[in-house]
């Protein structure tokens, strides 16, 4: 297949943006309507998603690079930088400083629709309220890889050396459980059930607990080191990066244990940097090393180009709350958003 | 996937008041037309506000594969891909250690992480010393010793303070340590920049670009220090399999003990050299530039550590000539 026989989505559903540095994340608003990527110069570009074909709103949000975005609470988003400020971006791309915490890099944030937000820094997790006061920091014994809430808000993870700690966000007294496992773990996601704690280790592979009884899940034989993970919205499957190929593990019929994982979309030898599932569908959403991006359906392998390669490594995918568009960034600072809702 | 040239990193240990901050400052200041990223241990210990220093934490990790000495620093791996993502603002980055931390494991990041590997390269070790405090240094202290047997090139500092024959007293001594370092006199760390930054000296193609004096005999005992060096050459083609196995053998059993290791070999029937180098355990090797027309195709290894032995070593590595009884 040449890719001039390919039809890419972007073309005829979407419209791109050169950004002119790297996009560390995308994130939509969660109540719709507005789309913010993040750069690796310090910027956030803000999509009024009603007016989408006009100019995008670029706000300077941190001194140095950002180095995590996430949707925030109700709208806009949340990001945080290496000039160790937390901000608030509002829907019209209003800047507000939440925290800041010394010279530290905060290199991940992370947010629940109730308005609670947290930020690693360093070996900390500072949960911050919904009026921008830190309401109690979380003490790790190394750096925090990775952050992440769960579906109701209550619990919060974070990845570190050696395993992970789960806390209860509203607990009087601070006492994690403490996960443990063996090496360096970095990106985390918590089931949509929350029954299990998955993470991507420096080691090349996925190391997961479910939480009723604490037994260990090894996901390995990656070729390269996961970046990137995301559960299917029932949490039937977790999609992950680092193959050459969509690798999904099966959290149903008692695996992932001892079940070899799905692979989609392989076949091209280039990497896998990032997967966002639907926030409904068994649908995933991949993005890779080259720039191509794709849709997949899980259960039938069907796959669809979304854009085409060239433009720069992967390096953002996000989806807006209803499943109607898909934005992703790459290294090289070019952005798109997609409109896949039905055509009337 | 980056098709940007790979940033390069330069490594700056050396002991506290040797003038590591006098040289940091200095890179950061003066006008030599070249921007750097600067990973320290301390906020605030340079005298400039600049939003290219970046606070480390020296966090030294274990890797989880089997590999007993493989530690690599992961606040090094978390700040550098950071760093990727604003890499059009910085020609360089400049990693210091701490005074008291062994080097190992921040030259390892650069050979195991996948991540560091694509978007950098390790451009050298340097290690500045105090020309004045560095013999007692040596005798107190390991990490003195293996600052110096890590280094690529060196930094004699505070001249001012020492008498010639001070100087080469202490040159001695490192060179028994290392004897393919690169050594720069200065005062005051006022060695010109580009003599320190930019050297590539990790680069195979630069591999024993300072040949140590390779001494066929067992004359050159030094038990000055814990760490010394061996050389060894010898004249026929090397066995590529029996090289492999030895070396593999050799750094799983011994890798611990043996801080540097470099060679050049030359395989049979093959125009090309090949180079070979190791921290610990971690080996890079591959083909560089032709031999050199009418030059003897010998091969060449030159091991840096603690309790070698001789002996051994140089029957291991005449053992992997073609045709060697084996």
């Amino acid at each position: 297949m040449s890719d001039t026989d390919i039809e890419y989505l972007l073309a005829e559903r979407g419209l791109s943006r050169q950004l002119g540095a790297w996009v560390i994340g995308a994130a939509f608003g969660r109540e719709g309507r507005s789309l913010h990527f993040g750069l690796g110069d310090g910027s956030v570009h803000v999509v009024d998603l009603a007016a989408r074909g006009a100019d995008w709103t670029s706000v300077e949000a941190h001194k140095g690079a950002v180095l995590s975005l996430c949707a925030d609470g109700k709208d806009g988003a949340l990001t945080g930088g290496d000039d160790g400020r937390v901000m608030r971006i509002a829907p019209d791309g209003t800047v507000t400083e939440l925290q800041k915490f010394g010279s530290k890099w905060i290199e991940h944030v992370a947010s629940h629709e109730s308005g609670i937000r947290a930020a690693g820094v360093s070996k900390a997790v500072h949960v911050i309220d919904a009026k921008g006061n830190v309401q109690k920091s979380l003490a790790h014994p190394s750096t925090v890889g990775g952050i992440a809430f769960d579906t109701k808000g209550k619990r919060i993870a974070a990845s570190h050396y050696n395993g992970a700690s789960l806390w209860f966000v509203g607990a009087k007294e601070d006492r994690p459980r403490v996960l443990d496992w063996k090496g360096s773990h970095a990106a985390i996601a918590i089931h949509p059930d929350g029954s299990h704690v998955v993470t991507a280790m420096q080691e090349m592979a996925l190391h997961g607990w479910r939480l009723a009884d604490g037994q260990h899940m090894r996901m390995s034989g990656y070729p390269s080191k996961t970046h990137s993970i995301s559960f299917t919205s029932k949490g039937k499957w977790l999609a992950t990066s680092g193959a050459e190929s969509v690798v999904l593990w099966p959290f149903f019929g008692g695996g992932p244990m001892g079940k070899a994982p799905t692979e989609l979309a392989g076949g091209d030898g280039v990497m896998c940097t990032r997967v966002a599932c639907h926030p409904q569908h068994e649908m995933v959403a991949a993005g890779f090393e080259d720039g191509l991006v794709l849709l997949s359906d899980i259960n039938s392998g069907r796959i669809v180009p979304v854009a085409p390669p060239g433009e720069g490594g992967i390096s953002a995918l996000a989806w807006n709350a209803n499943g109607t568009l898909l934005a992703f960034g790459t290294e090289k600072g070019f952005s798109g958003v997609l409109d896949l809702s039905a055509r009337a | 996937m980056s098709d940007t040239a790979p940033v390069p990193v330069t490594v700056l240990t050396g002991y506290l008041g040797a003038g590591k901050t006098t040289l940091l400052n200095r890179i950061l200041t003066e006008n030599h037309g070249k921007k750097f990223a600067v990973v320290i241990n301390e906020f605030g210990e340079l005298g400039v506000d600049n939003d290219l220093v970046v606070d480390a934490d020296e966090e030294v990790f274990e890797m989880n594969n089997g590999c007993i000495c493989c530690t690599v620093r992961g606040d090094l791996i978390r700040i550098l891909s950071g760093l990727m993502k604003r890499r059009e603002k910085f020609d360089g980055i400049i990693v210091e250690t701490t005074g008291l931390a062994d080097p190992a494991p921040v030259a390892q990041t650069f050979f195991v992480d996948e991540d560091v590997k694509r978007a950098t390269k390790l451009d050298a070790i340097v290690t500045v010393v105090d020309a004045k405090h560095l013999l007692a240094r040596l005798d107190d202290t390991k990490e003195a010793e293996e600052q110096i047997a890590f280094a690529d090139l060196i930094l004699l500092n505070k001249m001012d303070l020492v008498s010639e024959a001070e100087a080469v007293e202490v040159e001695r001594r490192i060179r028994a340590i290392n004897p393919m370092v690169e050594l720069i006199r200065s005062t005051k760390s006022d060695a010109p920049i580009d003599s320190v930054i930019g050297r590539d000296a990790f680069n195979l193609d630069r591999i024993l670009a300072r040949e140590p004096d390779f001494l066929s005999g067992d004359d050159d005992h030094e038990h000055d220090s814990d760490i010394n060096s061996i050389s060894f050459e010898v004249s026929r083609p090397i066995d590529p399999e029996k090289f492999n196995t030895w070396m593999t053998d050799l750094l799983a059993a011994k890798g611990q003990d043996l801080l540097r290791t470099k060679g050049i070999l030359a395989y049979p029937g093959e125009d090309r050299r090949f180079a070979f180098q190791a921290v610990h355990m971690i080996a890079d090797g591959d083909y560089i530039g032709p031999w050199k027309e009418g030059d003897p195709r010998k091969s060449k290894i030159v091991f840096i550590g603690r309790d070698l032995n001789r002996p051994q070593l140089r029957r291991g590595f005449e053992a992997c000539q073609v045709d060697a009884a084996s």
